[in-house]
């Protein structure tokens, strides 16, 4: 015969106060883990959107970025006559040969300064990237110095906003669109014609990277280890997905650890608060439990009474923490990443493994606070218990 | 009797709020007790008793009414003043000890001195000297985990009259002890009143407790008896 | 006094109880010391700058590199005492999990421009000599086992191909906030190498590294440099070490902005915790503190109580937690070192874990404070029995 678990329940709402603190804390401590785990999330959704699969980068071997990457002109134009390149409705092969500079601008709020991305693009560039459109205004001009600046740029950066100019290698540029990239990297980026931009920054005999459309995507292995193997060329091909994950590794990587470890740390706290909780619960209820016990409640549902009870407390901080994490999806983060040394704005990104990894979290807090009172309460002998006044 | 009575108690009245309903508890109480006196007070649960003996003791306030202890006029004190006047006026045996559990035997009796301008030495004597009258010198040290029911209750009385206050007040003092040892504890109590000269004024329920005193009152909803 | 013996009696009573909120309070002081110490290291570049050094970099950003031609011209601005250059090489050693910095340095301006690199004089002269040389930092040497006189090979990521160079010095920091990670080599070996690879990237410099004879005059002889290259194909930006370091920081403030909110998190966590604690503590006690309001203590006493047994909880427990702060570190240390090079714990850390204990100790036990200051006696004896 278990106990009701309303019992449980009722207990909690009379001691409300110490209730409310015991889950606050806990609360928090899901939140700290939330937060750090939906950061992570949201530079890899961030990163990953950024990616086709049916696309291919080209950057030089062993450069990781396209920063630090560069090819020849001879291996660009190598690359475009591949046979895996799609070609276009107008017989135009889809390839984009790009230069990557990264420039010192100044935000609109505050003093610090960023390194931006700016992309020199191709004719095929926009095509090639599904997900960014024009928001506002228009493409670059070719043969211009006019330049298109993501959302995130737009609003962040002085002299960024449609019809504003740029200052930088001695020309002035006038921002004629504004693109919106849905989220991806592409909204922290500036775009300007390739060749003007070559020219500006001296960058005549390179490229940074090379960006195809495959004619059919399960070809890519083949094409890429066509380019590798080459020892002219020094290449490395990934698929754009991958490119983009790869450059989020780093900073990922140290937001889950870093977070994982400070919400273990922390949630020791949170439990050592829920055992002061639960032990007080016990012993203030002691004859109540030798009661029970009289009545014939066996010491199994004394120890799932009192489970069920830290459970609750566990769900509820747990479910609080969420509630407030919930709210950081509002927030945008903008920083360097450290991997390719240029700004980036991602978001919070709440999943559904994240809210459910989080909820267990708390519930596991909540169990490992509430298991050795439990535990005490289970093996109080009756006479003992209701000879305490 | 030429002497004023110690404790003079005049139109007392105080009522409890609860909820939204405001319940009399005592209306309009007469009581004079004398210095020397062991009276006991008598009555029904929730007659008022335990109520009219928190407000002679001080550690409540009344509505309405006046009540004069030793000359003093206790009920126009501030709070800060009444608490002053109770360290060195009153003492408090009550019906669950009330020792505070860690704090030694001589320790809980030594505490009310603390409140007076002694010295360490003697606070501790005086302390020393009244736990042998209550005949538990030899159990100084224990805490009163360690005590029995009645020889906790006896530290109490030895802390009640530390000070040496001219007034004991007792509630229930004997409720939750064997016959043995409330009886000695009402021993204790009426050798305070005919050796010491102390007045004790004692709320009880039993019978046998109110024999050991000089005088009975009864107290019925809130109304006094009419025996002087 | 008496309270004070009740008190910390009192603390005792619950042992139980006590050691479970000691220990609470001292993960919470550890984790806010450790927290407060990592954004130290994030930090730690900008407190070993010195305000006698100036860098010198593309105005346009740092991934951009000035023309060599530059040095003797900057060389002639009053107020520079030397120059010397760097640029950045980012070389891989057999792993790319085996980060450290490297860079390619003009090798005689640039050492003595970092007085606190202190290395054996036979070993800069030797380094000095070769030009396939380099000089490491004890640290990262001793992470790779490297001796002096190891033949080592970088893998280069923005200059590509296999660089093997000779270890000829091992330098240390003179101060305990030095830096002792970074690999520098000849920046005419690097030079060589561009111009067979990519002639026309050859005589590019990353960075120039100038001293100035007079701190207070940074500022003008930044202005000074900087002018005399505007307008030209490379424009330069010049600033102090210090605000150059600080530059870099900053690009990273956000993350450095959430690792300071959750280290009040961790405040705001083990103040409930402890709240809860007096809380309850309170609560059980309120028939003593009726006790002592009835024999005449004042509230102000009765107060004391409460809040001396709050404070010495959070005290033991703050103690426990700073004295713990050290080995963590320590630890911490051996894990992130590539990315901290520096991990210390500073005195203004020491400083805040005791304003945090102070406070936790104090708001905890607000609530209870108060309702035990006033508890009504008569109340307060209903809650015995």
């Amino acid at each position: 015969m278990a106990i009701p678990y309303s019992y449980s329940l009722r207990n909690l709402w009379t001691r409300r106060l110490t209730t409310a603190l015991t889950a606050a804390g806990m609360a928090m401590v899901v939140f700290v883990f939330a937060a750090m785990q939906m950061l992570a999330a949201g530079l890899r959704a961030t990163l990953v959107e950024t990616g086709s699969y049916d696309n291919a980068v080209l950057i030089r071997k062993s450069s990781q970025t396209e920063v630090q990457s560069s090819i020849a002109r001879a291996a660009a134009a190598i690359i475009e006559a591949q046979p895996e390149v799609a070609v276009g409705a107008g017989g135009e092969r889809l390839v984009a040969k790009e230069i990557i500079v990264l420039i010192n601008l100044l935000q609109r709020q505050g003093e610090r300064p960023a390194n931006v991305t700016i992309r020199g693009i191709g004719p095929a560039s926009l095509a090639l990237r599904p997900q960014v459109r024009v928001k506002v205004g228009r493409m670059p001009k070719p043969g211009s110095s006019e330049i298109a600046a993501g959302a995130s740029i737009a609003r962040r950066f002085r002299g960024a906003g449609i019809g504003e100019r740029l200052r930088f290698a001695q020309r002035d540029w006038l921002v004629v669109g504004i693109l919106d990239a849905g989220g991806s990297a592409f909204d922290s980026e500036v775009w300007g014609d390739g060749d003007q931009l070559k020219q500006a920054f001296h960058r005549t005999s390179t490229y940074s990277s090379v960006l195809l459309r495959l004619r059919d995507p399960a070809r890519f292995d083949e094409l890429k280890k066509r380019l590798e193997v080459d020892p002219r060329l020094e290449l490395e091909a990934k698929r754009e997905t991958r490119f983009y994950a790869d450059q989020s590794e780093m900073m990922a990587k140290f937001l889950r650890v870093f977070g994982t470890v400070l919400a273990s740390i922390f949630s020791f706290g949170a439990i050592i608060g829920a055992m002061i909780t639960m032990y007080a619960a016990v012993a203030n209820r002691v004859p109540e439990i030798g009661t029970l016990r009289a009545l014939g409640f066996q010491r199994w549902s004394i120890l799932a009474a009192f489970l069920l009870e830290s459970a609750f407390l566990g769900l509820l901080g747990g479910v609080c923490g969420i509630f407030g994490a919930a709210f950081l999806q509002l927030a945008t983060v903008s920083t360097m990443n450290w991997q390719t040394f240029s700004e980036l704005a991602f978001r919070f990104d709440l999943t559904a493994a994240i809210a459910g990894k989080s909820l267990a979290f708390a519930l596991g807090m909540g169990l490992a606070g509430g298991a050795l009172p439990a535990l005490r309460a289970a093996r109080l002998g009756i006479v003992d218990a209701l000879r305490t006044s | 009797m030429t002497e004023p009575p110690l404790i003079q108690v005049r139109g007392l009245s105080k009522s409890y709020r609860r909820g939204d309903q405001l319940i009399p508890v005592l209306q309009g109480i007469d009581l004079d007790i004398a210095g020397r006196e062991f009276l006991a007070l008598m009555g029904p649960s929730g007659s008022g008793k335990s109520t009219l003996l928190n407000l002679i003791a001080g550690i409540d306030r009344a509505d309405t009414g006046s009540i004069r202890i030793a000359g003093a006029e206790i009920t126009t004190l501030s709070d800060a003043e009444l608490a002053r006047w109770r360290a060195t006026h009153v003492g408090f045996v009550f019906q669950f000890y009330n020792l505070i559990p860690v704090l030694s035997a001589l320790e809980n009796v030594e505490l009310p001195l603390h409140l007076t301008s002694l010295s360490g030495r003697e606070r501790r004597a005086h302390a020393e000297a009244v736990l042998r009258l209550v005949g538990l010198a030899d159990r100084a040290d224990h805490r009163p985990g360690q005590l029995s029911g009645g020889q906790q209750q006896r530290v109490a009385i030895a802390r009640a009259i530390v000070t040496d206050p001219a007034v004991i007040v007792a509630d229930e003092p004997t409720g939750d002890l064997d016959r043995v040892s409330a009886a000695e504890i009402l021993d204790l109590m009426d050798g305070l009143v005919r050796d010491y000269g102390k007045t004790v004024v004692m709320v009880t329920h039993d019978p046998r407790a109110a024999e050991r005193a000089h005088r009975v009152r009864h107290l019925d909803k809130g109304v006094m008896d009419d025996h002087p | 006094m008496i309270i004070l013996k009740i008190l910390l009696r009192n603390s005792l009573r619950h042992p139980l109880r006590s050691t479970l909120t000691v220990l609470a309070v001292a993960v919470a002081i550890l984790s806010f010391g450790l927290l407060r110490t990592v954004i130290d290291a994030w930090y730690a570049g900008v407190q070993a700058s010195s305000a006698a050094r100036l860098v010198t970099r593309n105005s346009i950003s740092l991934t951009m590199p000035l023309p060599l031609a530059y040095a003797p011209r900057i060389r002639q601005v009053e107020g520079v005492s030397r120059v010397s250059w760097g640029n950045w090489f980012g070389g891989i050693y057999q792993d790319e999990k085996n980060f450290f910095p490297s860079f390619a340095v003009e090798p005689y301006g640039y050492l003595d421009l970092y007085p606190e690199m202190v290395l054996a004089d036979a070993e800069l002269a030797a380094f000095r000599r070769e030009r396939t040389a380099c000089v490491v930092g004890r640290k990262t040497a001793t992470r790779f086992g490297w001796k002096v006189g190891q033949t080592i090979t970088l893998r280069g990521t923005i200059y590509p191909g296999d660089w093997p160079m000779t270890i000829r010095g091992i330098f240390r920091g003179r101060d305990k906030t030095a830096d002792e990670s970074p690999l520098m080599f000849h920046w005419d070996y690097l030079n060589e190498g561009i111009k067979r690879i990519w002639p026309g990237a050859a005589d590019s410099v990353g960075w120039y590294l100038i001293g100035v004879k007079d701190p207070n005059r940074a500022a003008e002889v930044s202005a000074a440099v900087d002018g005399m290259f505007k307008n030209s194909l490379a424009e330069t930006r010049t600033e102090t070490e210090k605000a150059f370091n600080l530059g870099f920081i900053s690009m990273t403030e956000a993350i450095i902005t959430i690792i300071r909110l959750v280290s009040l998190a961790v405040i705001a966590i083990i103040m409930v915790v402890a709240a809860n604690t007096m809380a309850m503590t309170a609560r059980e006690r309120m028939g003593e503190y009726a006790t002592f309001k009835a024999l005449g203590f004042d509230g102000f006493r009765i107060g004391i109580l409460v809040w001396g047994e709050s404070l010495t909880l959070t005290a033991a427990g703050g103690a426990l937690g700073m004295a713990l702060t050290f080995p963590a570190a320590r630890y911490f240390e051996s894990q992130l070192g590539q990315f901290f090079p520096v991990f210390l714990v500073s005195s203004t850390t020491l400083v805040l874990d005791l304003a945090a204990i102070v406070l936790v100790g104090f708001a905890a036990s607000v609530v209870p404070t108060w309702r035990a200051a006033r508890v009504n006696v008569v109340e307060g004896f209903r809650h015995l029995g």
